[in-house]
């Protein structure tokens, strides 16, 4: 156990060090969200039909800017070569630097999500759905986007190629959580919706630690 | 794994050998860098790769710790497949490359703490701070690695080879580059002591070797 929470220790300890780098992706999603109410007009009605989809598409870009970071820095100054050396899993160490990047990079845009839902008139029923939704969905956007990051990480520049491949795989995410958004404003059940979403991040704890550790390897080549 | 079957690395590796090489062939962005390279080293070797830029010595290194994806043939740890005995041989290994493995926003004792533990050595942070005194960077030892000279960066690393004791086979990717030579004569003393224990190292260098030790050469041409 101790490896792990070595390296849990250290990229905590080198998130407080990048931590202007991390408001990075935090100022953009305020930016987007306080920037529409402005675009579009303050008619309540209106931004409340908008406001899931908006909080959750600024959700997904904002992640992905952060995203590129995730393995960027290892890899280049070899520290993955020696992780990869070391006798703990790959797949162990993949999980631990994931979960850490959710805890500091997309945590903080969850904490900041009700004040944004007040932006966009969202009532309390919608706010709670979006919590869930944001609390069950951000993790599987960070697994997937994990192994597409781990696949490009070789590339010079490889955000574009990343956001290409990510996006097409975040759509049913985004169908699922702004439609269990607007469930709750109807006043209608949107279990099944969190269940689908539930199901896909389950899916993805069981094999993307295993997906991201075999294209870590591959980039090496 | 088969030191629980009652018999120490120590003696495995004097009966068996370290590492060897069984017909290996590599390819690398359509190129083949070399086919058929065998080689063994025991206990007590030293295998020197030598051949000019771009023939593959660092690929072939990297290949043999895995880091690279051999096309064809294998390679033995104590006579196992390196594949089926990874955690044993990772276990048994100090590599050190071309990237240093360094954090630059990290201070040398925690870019060494951090590895110690991911290595699973138990190394105090005085251990820590003992081997960078031996290695001539008093004084530095609490300040971000990206402050350092790029000499100073290299000792930094290279005291992997002091912190694990355990290790029995050290691969080393151009060990000397960038380093003074009070450096060269640290790690060329601390290799002959490590050879003369028993390890067993892999090595290239541009440089000719300074020390006097029977060495096996491996000569790789550069193929177009």
């Amino acid at each position: 156990m101790s490896p792990i929470i070595a390296l849990f220790k250290r990229d905590l300890i080198l998130a407080y060090h990048n931590r202007a780098e991390l408001m990075q992706p935090m100022m953009f999603f305020m930016l987007v969200i306080s920037l529409f109410p402005l675009a579009v007009g303050p008619n309540a009605a209106t931004l409340k039909i908008i406001g899931p989809g908006v909080i959750w598409v600024a959700a997904i870009l904002s992640s992905l800017l952060g995203l590129e970071r995730l393995f960027r820095d290892d890899f280049q100054d070899g520290s993955l070569e020696q992780m990869i050396l070391s006798t703990t899993p790959l797949p162990a160490i993949a999980l631990v630097k994931v979960a850490t990047h959710w805890l500091t990079s997309i945590l903080p845009l969850i904490c900041l999500s009700p004040l944004l839902a007040v932006f966009l008139h969202l009532n309390e029923a919608m706010y709670w759905a979006l919590l869930v939704t944001l609390l069950l969905g951000t993790p599987l956007l960070s697994l997937i986007g994990a192994i597409a990051v781990a696949l490009t990480v070789g590339l010079n520049r490889g955000g574009v190629l990343l956001a290409l491949l990510l996006v097409p795989i975040f759509i049913p995410l985004l169908i699922f959580a702004t439609s269990a958004v607007d469930a709750a404003a109807m006043e209608l059940p949107y279990t099944a919706q969190l269940a689908f979403i539930a199901a896909m991040l389950l899916f993805a704890f069981a094999l993307a630690p295993f997906a991201i550790a075999y294209a870590l390897k591959v980039s090496q080549n | 794994m088969l030191s629980s079957r009652g018999f120490s690395i120590d003696r495995l590796r004097v009966i068996l050998g370290v590492l060897s090489a069984h017909n290996l062939s590599l390819v690398k962005n359509d190129r083949l860098l070399f086919d058929k390279v065998n080689f063994s080293l025991d206990a007590h070797g030293l295998l020197y790769v030598k051949g000019p830029n771009g023939a593959g010595k660092t690929s072939l290194l990297r290949a043999l710790i895995g880091l690279h994806e051999i096309e064809q043939g294998e390679v033995h740890f104590l006579q196992a497949n390196v594949l089926d005995c990874k955690t044993l041989f990772h276990q048994n290994l100090v590599y050190f490359g071309h990237k240093l493995g360094l954090n630059l926003r990290l201070s040398a004792t925690e870019n060494l703490d951090f590895w110690c533990k991911q290595q699973e050595q138990i190394c105090s942070i005085d251990t820590i701070y003992s081997v960078l005194t031996q290695l001539n960077l008093v004084g530095l030892e609490d300040i971000p690695v990206a402050h350092l000279s790029a000499g100073q960066q290299r000792r930094v690393a290279l005291a992997r080879f002091w912190l694990k004791e355990s290790a029995c086979l050290w691969v080393l990717d151009e060990p000397f580059t960038a380093l003074d030579s009070n450096g060269i004569d640290l790690l060329t003393e601390k290799i002959l002591s490590f050879l003369s224990s028993g390890g067993a190292v892999v090595m290239t260098s541009h440089q000719e070797l300074l020390f006097n030790y029977p060495k096996q050469e491996l000569v790789l041409e550069y193929r177009i």
